[in-house]
């Protein structure tokens, strides 16, 4: 396991005092948070902490009430999920967002099909999804043009992985992507994380499961009500430490 | 051949039921009443076959998205309407009637897909609506118990004339030759890129398969159908069939082949996840509205001509059903997601070869409803127990 010094390198995403409301709910409260490239960021919580939802206001999906967001050091702003694609940024949806009509190819290439003049270029999309399965080592999907309907949960995690990374992502973030898994197909998914974060990018990895955590993860984050109540690295804290900072939001030995 | 056997078993059906259905509701006609089996006959059911399969074609678009357009049938009514009012009253030429009548269709689909995509109104209810308010507009515009008559020529040929047979033979020649190409061309790319295309064997039979079919077709159209051939002579291909044959390159390139087609699938089978994807699933939802109520304004040019007239119950009476039990009989889902131009064509025909049919031996317009609502049940029976076959594969 290796991160670079954090002095040496600016993160690749910084926010600063995210405020998010569904009507009077305050879902996020004053967040801030930063990920860097070629690291790991596990973002943990309680159930309805609002991870899910801090990953869908800068992945565009849900505008947020206030709050700044930078990449590279510049500040940018997110109206939609588009927006967000063009800057790199890739979300893996806790429900993994697959059209279950469609295949693997069709789905890894949905709302940004090559074209050439009016007509699909269907032979190239198939190539470049082989070509990135391939390169994930994927052996699991038999053949590219299968309705993802017909795939297992583990086949369509690494289709929405793959979908993710096709497309030059500076940042992949994952929610919760092992949690409808197996023993074997866990540990297939944790190693593509791993790996990602090895080829240079920014992870975010959003998991219940400390096991996972602190099996890839560089640095790990916490939310705990909608704040973020520590963001340390992931050598510098114990299993227990974690688990308190997620039911309580505070830990004795935690250096804030 | 094998994966297709696997598909199937899959519950994906795909054109069997409704290529069966028609096989054997022919020759069982044919059997029970041997005039069935004529090429006068033959060339019946396209025209008969022509409002309903081009209605059921726009419809293939809101079904494929989930939704439904109840109101599609009385749409092509206003547009017959006033295709014919602008013509008979205000003595407009042909072509800008059917302008007219067209442009009515796209603006009529417009107002349904905002309200639909807009404003959050479901469907059913929106074009329930529709479908009173339309049934009242075409009879303010028709004026109750009139019959609006259409003299023009052009307009009349359009469901009543017949192609010369060699005209026929060079639509014929047009439609294997571009049929050939695009396999070709596709297959050749495909090899090229190295991905996963189809043996030469399989494109040859396609292409062959067609080109018979097609063949038998002209040519059995092409056949002399006037009783006395020497007063007037009868034979060639309907002029609606190459109409038809337009809206169904244009309607199944547009689904297969262009990224539209690619987000109108997608918005039918997922609509958070085409939303995550950058996909403005509000226009998609306008666009198929759209697209429907034009397509009923075509239907309903083709109504007006076959009948030489307008009148309040144009489009009215069984022409949705009709439509819509084509486009499911077809296999086009009510679930969203699934379907095809192609399902509209295959199940406009089995529904024209029920109501031919059944004239043929003499039963009651009451017996040939019945049993093409059972045939529609079945059709959407056999749609869901397809669909809980799927997921249950999974
Ligand atoms: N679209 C929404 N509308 C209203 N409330 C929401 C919505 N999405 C999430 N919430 C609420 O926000 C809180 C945080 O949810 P979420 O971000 O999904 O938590 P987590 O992913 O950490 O489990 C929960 O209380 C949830 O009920
Ligand atoms: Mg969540």
């Amino acid at each position: 396991m290796s991160w670079k010094d954090p002095l040496m390198q600016a993160p690749f995403l910084e926010l600063r005092g995210i405020n998010k409301s569904f009507g009077a709910v305050q879902v996020l409260r004053d967040v801030a948070m930063s990920v860097r490239a070629g690291e790991v960021t596990a973002l943990v919580g309680d159930n309805g902490a609002g991870k899910s939802t801090l990953v869908k206001c800068v992945g565009g999906i849900h505008p947020m009430d206030s709050g700044e967001m930078f990449i590279n050091g510049s500040e940018v702003h997110v109206h939609s999920p588009r927006e967000a694609a063009q800057l790199g940024i890739e979300i893996v949806y806790q429900d993994l967002a697959l059209c279950d009509n469609l295949d693997i190819v069709q789905n890894m290439f949905l709302g940004r099909e090559r074209t050439s003049g009016w007509v699909l270029n269907e032979p190239e999309m198939e190539q470049l999804a082989r070509k990135t399965l391939d390169s994930l080592a994927v052996r699991t999907v038999s053949t590219v043009r299968q309705p993802v309907s017909s795939l297992s949960g583990g086949q369509r995690q690494t289709v929405a992985i793959a979908k993710a990374v096709l497309w030059n992502s500076k940042l992949v973030i994952l929610d919760e992507p092992t949690a409808a898994l197996g023993v074997a197909q866990t540990a297939q998914v944790l190693e593509l994380v791993r790996a990602l974060a090895d080829n240079g990018l920014a992870v975010v990895l959003i998991s219940h499961n400390m096991n996972d955590v602190f099996a890839v993860s560089d640095r790990i984050a916490a939310l705990y009500l909608g704040q973020m109540v520590a963001q340390v690295k992931t050598t510098d804290v114990t299993h227990a430490q974690v688990v308190e900072l997620i039911t309580s939001g505070k830990s004795e030995g935690q250096q804030a | 051949m094998n994966e297709w056997l696997a598909s199937i078993r899959k519950g994906n059906l795909g054109a069997l039921p409704a290529v069966a259905g028609l096989i054997v509701l022919c020759v069982v006609f044919s059997v029970m009443r041997p005039v069935f089996f004529t090429a006068g006959n033959f060339a019946n059911l396209f025209t008969q076959a022509a409002q309903v399969s081009l209605i059921a074609m726009g419809l293939v678009f809101v079904l494929l998205l989930g939704e439904i357009d109840l109101s599609a049938g009385f749409t092509s009514g206003v547009c017959a309407a006033v295709l014919a009012v602008t013509m008979d009253q205000q003595g407009f030429p042909w072509y800008v009637s059917m302008g007219l009548a067209i442009v009515t269709g796209s603006v009529i689909g417009l107002v349904l897909g905002f309200l639909v995509a807009k404003a959050g109104i479901p469907s059913f209810v929106v074009t329930l609506a529709a479908f009173l308010a339309f049934q009242g507009v075409v009879l303010l515009v028709v004026k109750a118990g009139n019959i609006v008559p259409i003299r023009d020529p052009i307009i009349i040929a359009v469901a009543t004339k017949n192609l010369t047979p060699l005209l026929g033979w060079v639509f014929f020649g047009i439609a294997v030759v571009g049929y050939a190409a695009v396999q070709v061309r596709s297959t050749i790319s495909r090899r090229k890129q190295g991905v996963t295309a189809d043996s030469w064997n399989t494109v040859l039979l396609r292409v062959g398969a067609v080109a018979v079919l097609l063949g038998i077709m002209v040519a059995v159209l092409n056949q002399e159908r006037s009783r006395n051939a020497l007063i007037v002579s009868l034979k060639g291909v309907p002029i609606v069939v190459p109409v038809i044959a337009f809206f169904l390159v244009l309607g199944t390139f547009l689904l297969g082949r262009t990224a539209y087609g690619r987000h109108l699938y997608a918005v039918g089978g997922n609509s958070e996840a085409s939303r995550r994807a950058g996909i403005n699933v509000d226009w998609i939802r306008m666009s198929a509205f759209v697209i429907c109520s034009t397509m009923a304004a075509v239907g309903g040019i083709v109504a007006a001509s076959r009948n030489a007239s307008v009148d309040p119950n144009t489009g009215g009476s069984n022409v949705l059903l009709y439509a819509v039990g084509a486009a499911v009989i077809g296999g086009t889902s009510l679930f969203g997601g699934k379907g095809r131009v192609l399902d509209a064509v295959l199940g406009g025909l089995v529904v024209a070869v029920i109501d031919n049919g059944m004239g043929l031996m003499g039963y009651t317009a009451g017996v040939k409803y019945v049993v093409t609502g059972t045939v529609l049940l079945l059709a959407a029976s056999v749609d869901a127990l397809s669909r809980k076959r799927a997921s249950v594969s999974t």
